[in-house]
């Protein structure tokens, strides 16, 4: 056919295609370099080509991690990212039993009630979250953010693991039913081990939207050594008017690192879960 | 399942204590799966929602409980010109985001859905923007965005000479405002690239073979297969989208924090000068509420939207 020869194919799809990977990547790639640039080249555009380095330096990340609290956010970042999704993964899991399996009148209304609650946005509840949190004395502690971060968790979990229970066939739970055996024990030996795709998907998700939550991060966490990496880096690392464009992308490249590692393990269970999740 | 082992799980799985039988009563198995998730929401969710609602009837400030004031925050936000600057560009930014992102996620969509090599690896790359923590990536974009030493500056005047000056991205309300919204685009380009994309594989081919030897044209075909077979997903994620760009926070708070001159705040950024950084809880509870009734109206369009195709409800589709 004509219209599908080379030369079309090249401008229709391949052009566009390389300009959004071009745009998509260009800010990561600005940011690596910028970690690894020594601060004559970083602010001297005449003589150096911005685009390169010429001789790459490593004080930029060496300050960060020696000079700074570094180390510490990113330990109080995972701690609450595992923290929270543990948390979730519990909750969400049973909760999705509960509405799938188990089936009672007016579980559709609570899986409705769960779904909807994911569209409660952040910036509506922080202010009152806010008085909450100081009410229980947990107040500037990442076990508030522990806490805090399952409500947007949960539900967005609890949607994906009903998408997943409802692919496991029921026969599976009504035979070992027949069989005898109690039905936690067809929880835990039967319909868990099967769902452990659903639950690792499940699992990233949680952990990614932890990692970078931001606003309850910013409104309830006050000392410096408890703030996660996202609301360190702005809080902590912007001071000045001469900023450290070489120690902030350091940090940006060094906290983005995690998540992008963690989820390009699992790349494939993330696309497919997504895209299984908005095809039912 | 081996025959052989069959035996020997029956015997172990016989005796069931009184927690087990207590856990096979159905009703309380099922208040006991449902605790933990409905506990967490109630507490951390529904109560705080009621709370700030509560909240913005009253004069509290932080560390003083306040009195019920009746409409007395949302009076003086009627007549706060800040507010209403932020209701206009949360409006804006909202609006113009999602065009640009539906507008570009759906050609990314159209483009990824073809054949070539290296597919999959390249969904995966595409994904990157939206699985980096957004402060981080707005940090990058300060820094693209940076007065003096902005590569997108740099490539204007001093490779293509378009421009003889740097452009002063965020110092100035208008290219602040823009220069925010691009940010914004380029974060949401791969949520709505994938998911529209998982829309895209749901049609069937044969409605394309149908339609071509019809003699339908490549725009026809567009019109009038994919984009009422997109309608579905389309309204779904828009919606999302809508709500989440509406109450966006982070991005702005990161690159402007509501500057210059206050040309930047979305409602969620008012809402946090106000109530956090100010200390008056009750006017940034109403600032923060005064957002509800677009949410609501999103809610209930996304509602619709998922009643149509029965969507993860369980509901007389098995």
């Amino acid at each position: 056919m004509a219209w599908d020869s080379r030369a079309r194919r090249v401008m229709m799809i391949y052009l566009p295609l390389s300009c959004f990977v071009l745009i998509l990547l260009f800010p990561f790639y600005w940011m690596a370099i910028t970690s690894f640039k020594p601060n004559a080249e970083l602010l001297n555009y005449k003589e150096h080509n911005p685009f390169w380095i010429t001789s790459p330096t490593i004080a930029h990340i060496k300050h960060l991690l020696f000079n700074t609290a570094y180390p510490t956010w990113l330990k109080t970042t995972m701690f609450v990212a595992v923290g929270s999704t543990t948390l979730s993964l519990f909750a969400s899991t049973l909760a999705a039993y509960a509405i799938e399996r188990l089936r009672f009148r007016g579980s559709p209304y609570v899986g409705l009630g769960i779904y909807l609650a994911y569209l409660v946005p952040p910036s509506i509840l922080f202010i009152p979250l806010a008085t909450v949190i100081v009410q229980f004395g947990l107040f500037d502690s990442p076990m508030a953010l522990i806490l805090v971060y399952p409500t947007f968790l949960v539900p967005f979990c609890t949607w994906l693991l009903i998408g997943y229970f409802k692919s496991i066939p029921y026969e599976l739970e009504e035979c070992a039913l027949v069989d005898g055996a109690t039905r936690l024990q067809i929880l835990r030996r039967i319909t868990l081990p099967l769902a452990v795709p659903g639950l690792i998907s499940a699992g990233i998700f949680s952990f990614t939207l932890s990692w970078n939550e931001f606003i309850y991060a910013l409104a309830f966490i006050q000392s410096g050594a408890n703030k996660t990496v996202p609301v360190a880096i702005l809080t902590e690392l912007v001071t000045g008017d001469v900023y450290q464009w070489g120690a902030l992308m350091a940090g940006s490249l060094l906290g983005s690192l995690p998540v992008a590692l963690f989820y390009s393990l699992f790349v494939d269970y993330y696309v497919s879960s997504l895209t299984g999740a908005v095809k039912e | 399942m081996s025959v052989t082992t069959l035996p020997a799980h029956r015997v172990a799985l016989r005796q069931p204590g009184w927690i087990a039988r207590l856990f096979d009563y159905k009703p309380f198995l099922i208040v006991m799966c449902l605790a933990p998730a409905i506990g967490l929401l109630a507490v951390f969710l529904t109560y705080p929602l009621g709370l700030g609602v509560w909240l913005a009837f009253t004069d509290t400030t932080i560390g003083k409980r306040g009195i019920f004031v009746g409409l007395e925050n949302f009076q003086y936000l009627w007549t706060d010109p800040l507010w209403w600057g932020a209701v206009f560009y949360s409006v804006f930014y909202t609006a113009v985001a999602t065009f640009g992102k539906f507008a570009l996620g759906f050609w990314l969509a159209l483009l990824l859905n073809n054949h070539f090599p290296l597919k999959s690896l390249l969904r995966a790359i595409v994904l990157l923007p939206w699985i980096v923590p957004t402060v981080l990536s707005a940090l990058a974009f300060w820094w693209i965005y940076d007065p003096q030493f902005s590569i997108i500056s740099y490539l204007l005047v001093d490779v293509l000479h378009i421009r003889s000056t740097n452009i002063d991205f965020l110092g100035t309300p208008w290219p602040a405002r823009f220069s925010l919204i691009a940010a914004n685009i380029w974060r949401g380009i791969p949520f709505v690239a994938i998911s529209l994309l998982a829309g895209l594989q749901t049609i069937s081919p044969s409605l394309y073979e149908a339609a071509m030897l019809d003699g339908a044209s490549a725009w026809q075909r567009f019109r009038y297969i994919t984009f009422p077979m997109m309608m579905p997903i389309l309204a779904i994620v828009m919606t999302f989208s809508i709500i989440f760009t509406f109450t966006d926070f982070q991005l702005v708070y990161a690159i402007t924090r509501g500057g210059p001159v206050n040309s930047t705040h979305l409602l969620a950024t008012l809402a946090f000068q106000r109530g956090i950084a100010g200390g008056e809880l009750g006017e940034g509870a109403a600032i923060a509420v005064s957002m509800i009734p677009f949410l609501v109206f999103a809610t209930l369009f996304s509602y619709f939207g998922l009643a149509r195709r029965k969507w993860q409800q369980g509901e007389a589709n098995d």
